[in-house]
């Protein structure tokens, strides 16, 4: 009469995950069962089209950005450490994170962690620079076609002209940092997991 | 050899004969012998003490991991731009990007409409091995009432119930087929209408089904529509229960069509080929010739055109409410405790949905009868089945969503993205922006 969902997950990977995510058992639990459900291929790993199947996110404009951020580069398959990996940065903060390796990287959803992220949904080639023709990609993602060429271009050139402060026409990361810096960033990037 | 073969001749007439009187006869008059209620009432008693009995399991163990059947995160509900945190007056901010990745991550993490599509979760275990996703060992007794539960339910229940559904469905063959070579008058309609009721009533019987009908002074009248949200193929014989139905539907082979072609002889039943289905046009005029004739039975029609989880009701497709006529609606709530209803067609055969279905515990199912609505003045067909969609889903306790029923199998529509690209346009435009292009 064994758990079906855990009979999979071992205990030291349960553990494992733990510690670089932050989840509480349960949570890591319950999000297996998730992407078990997702898999439909049941070979442990997701790809694009498992992604593509959630109807709110087929619809969701920068839907394909959001996917992209869980492959790693180059590859087509993400199995259960990579999904939690990056769900991870969508964590809420918590006041007493108890940080008990204090040498080791930030948590995975550290303001800068979460903002990072928002930055390569813009930043398409990972160069660390937002350029003009990425700003406009996005905002086309976002817009559809209900904005023209022209005005879409003003819109660019107003946002990286507001946002940069060294001349290069780009947006790098510290330039994006400061125009976030007013934003609620943990609550605007973060999802209420339930124990 | 002799005597053996003796002594299992007789509990075979045995087994026949309590069987056919003690079940089947008092099923084709719709009375009960009060034993199917008996059981359910000594099953509620013994799952409401395996639940308590888990709850104390799992304050004694923290890892035992806690079912969440509302989901695994907690969403904010509000609009684009309430969310958005800022007014929109003609300005793109780069933190706009950030809603939408919240709302993508949000749906990767837990979406409304791909857990339609699989059996619902259970709040605490009902003791069948099939729903046991989350749970582990927690006592000796559990488990031992575990086994007892599995020895009854395959070694008494399953024969028993193969049984009837046997004598059930050749039954409504033979009947039908006796019936359809009278000659057309009212005797041969209350005569098929009694044979389809009985048969009904045998194969209820054969799935220990306990139905309970609320507001029957709604009942779907001759020359009307009965739509229903869908959970399974089983619905028809829970509705077909308490009166009689003219079925809509394709024209199966094997076993299905066998029994399709036998009962359209002793009553007219909307029997479609295959290609026939594609044409719309034609569905249409067909069921729109049978609603105006006045004196045939109601149809009954599930607008969502796909089984669904039974937790809430999905879009219902405008072209039964095209037809004309009144609608009856109808909604269907089971009780998910004794078993579970919902067919996964993508996941198992009809077979081994039956043979799942006569295993587990029994069927408890609420049917409520609305009443009646037409199309009011100025509402288009679209409208007047979301109109009815919302009542049945109030009334049945589901949750009432928009989405599609079809993509179980298919993609969704690009107008669905488009509307969105739409909406923040117009936020990072100003209201009027739009036409200032």
């Amino acid at each position: 009469m064994g758990s079906r969902a855990s009979t999979l997950l071992r205990e030291e990977e349960i553990e494992e995950i733990k510690k670089e995510t932050g989840f509480s058992h349960s949570q890591i639990t319950r999000l297996y069962s998730r992407f078990t459900s997702l898999d439909k291929g049941e070979n442990g790993t997701l790809s694009r089209e498992d992604f593509q199947r959630i109807p709110e996110l087929a619809i969701n404009p920068l839907g394909d950005r959001i996917i992209n951020a869980f492959f790693p580069e180059g590859e087509d398959q993400v199995n259960f450490r990579g999904f939690m990996r990056t769900l991870a940065h969508f964590r809420p903060i918590e006041d007493n994170e108890k940080n008990k390796d204090h040498t080791a990287s930030e948590p995975l959803n550290s303001r800068t962690n979460k903002l990072l992220f928002a930055f390569r949904l813009y930043d398409l080639d990972r160069d660390d620079k937002i350029s003009r023709d990425e700003l406009l990609q996005v905002l086309r993602m976002m817009v559809g076609v209900n904005i023209s060429d022209e005005q879409l271009g003003s819109i660019a050139d107003r946002t990286i002209q507001e946002a940069d402060t060294n001349g290069d026409n780009c947006i790098s990361f510290n330039e994006f940092i400061k125009v976030l810096e007013k934003v609620d960033v943990e609550q605007k990037m973060s999802i209420r997991f339930l124990h | 050899m002799e005597d053996l073969w003796c002594v299992a001749l007789g509990v075979f007439q045995l087994w026949l004969f309590v069987v056919v009187f003690f079940i089947t006869l008092p099923a084709m008059f719709g009375l009960s012998l009060g034993v199917t209620g008996l059981y359910i009432q000594i099953l509620v008693k013994i799952l409401e003490w395996a639940t308590l009995r888990i709850q104390r399991g799992r304050q004694e163990q923290p890892s035992v991991p806690v079912p969440l059947p509302n989901g695994i995160i907690e969403r904010a509900g509000g609009s684009m731009a309430e969310e958005m945190g800022r007014p929109g007056c003609g300005r793109f901010a780069p933190s706009d990007a950030l809603y939408f990745c919240k709302k993508g991550l949000e749906s990767i993490a837990d979406d409304q409409v791909t857990q339609r599509f699989s059996s619902e979760e259970l709040a605490s275990w009902n003791l069948l091995t099939r729903t046991n996703q989350n749970f582990c060992y927690i006592s000796l007794r559990l488990t031992v009432i575990w086994v007892l539960g599995v020895l009854v339910r395959y070694c008494v229940l399953f024969p028993l119930r193969i049984t009837l559904a046997a004598i059930g469905l050749s039954w409504l063959v033979i009947g039908t087929t006796v019936v359809g070579l009278l000659p057309e008058s009212s005797v041969k309609n209350w005569l098929s209408e009694l044979v389809h009721l009985t048969c009904y009533r045998i194969c209820a019987r054969g799935l220990s089904a306990t139905i309970r009908y609320h507001n029957r002074e709604n009942k779907p009248q001759k020359g009307g529509i009965c739509v229903a949200n869908h959970t399974t193929p089983i619905d028809v014989v829970i509705l077909a229960n308490d009166g009689c139905y003219a079925m809509v539907g394709q024209i199966h082979g094997g076993l299905m069509g066998v029994l399709q072609r036998s009962m359209v002889r002793s009553c007219p039943h909307v029997w479609f080929e295959r290609s026939e289905m594609k044409d719309r046009h034609a569905v249409t005029s067909r069921l729109r010739a049978h609603v105006a004739a006045e004196t045939k039975l109601p149809i009954l029609i599930f607008p969502e055109g796909t089984c669904i989880n039974n937790t809430s009701v999905m879009m219902f497709k405008k072209g039964s409410f095209e037809i004309g006529g009144t609608i009856y609606p109808v909604a269907i709530k089971y009780d998910p405790r004794f078993g579970d209803a919902f067919w996964n067609s993508g996941k198992y055969h009809m077979v081994s949905y039956l043979l799942r279905t006569m295993t587990s515990w029994a069927i408890v199912v609420n049917v409520w009868y609305l009443p009646p609505m037409t199309l009011q003045d100025g509402e288009d067909a679209a409208q007047f089945a979301n109109r009815v969609k919302s009542a049945i889903a109030r009334r049945g306790g589901l949750l009432d969503l928009a989405w599609d029923g079809g993509l179980k199998r298919g993609k969704v529509k690009d107008s669905f993205k488009e509307q969105q690209q739409k909406m923040y346009s117009s936020f990072i435009l100003g209201q009027n922006g739009i036409n200032n292009q």
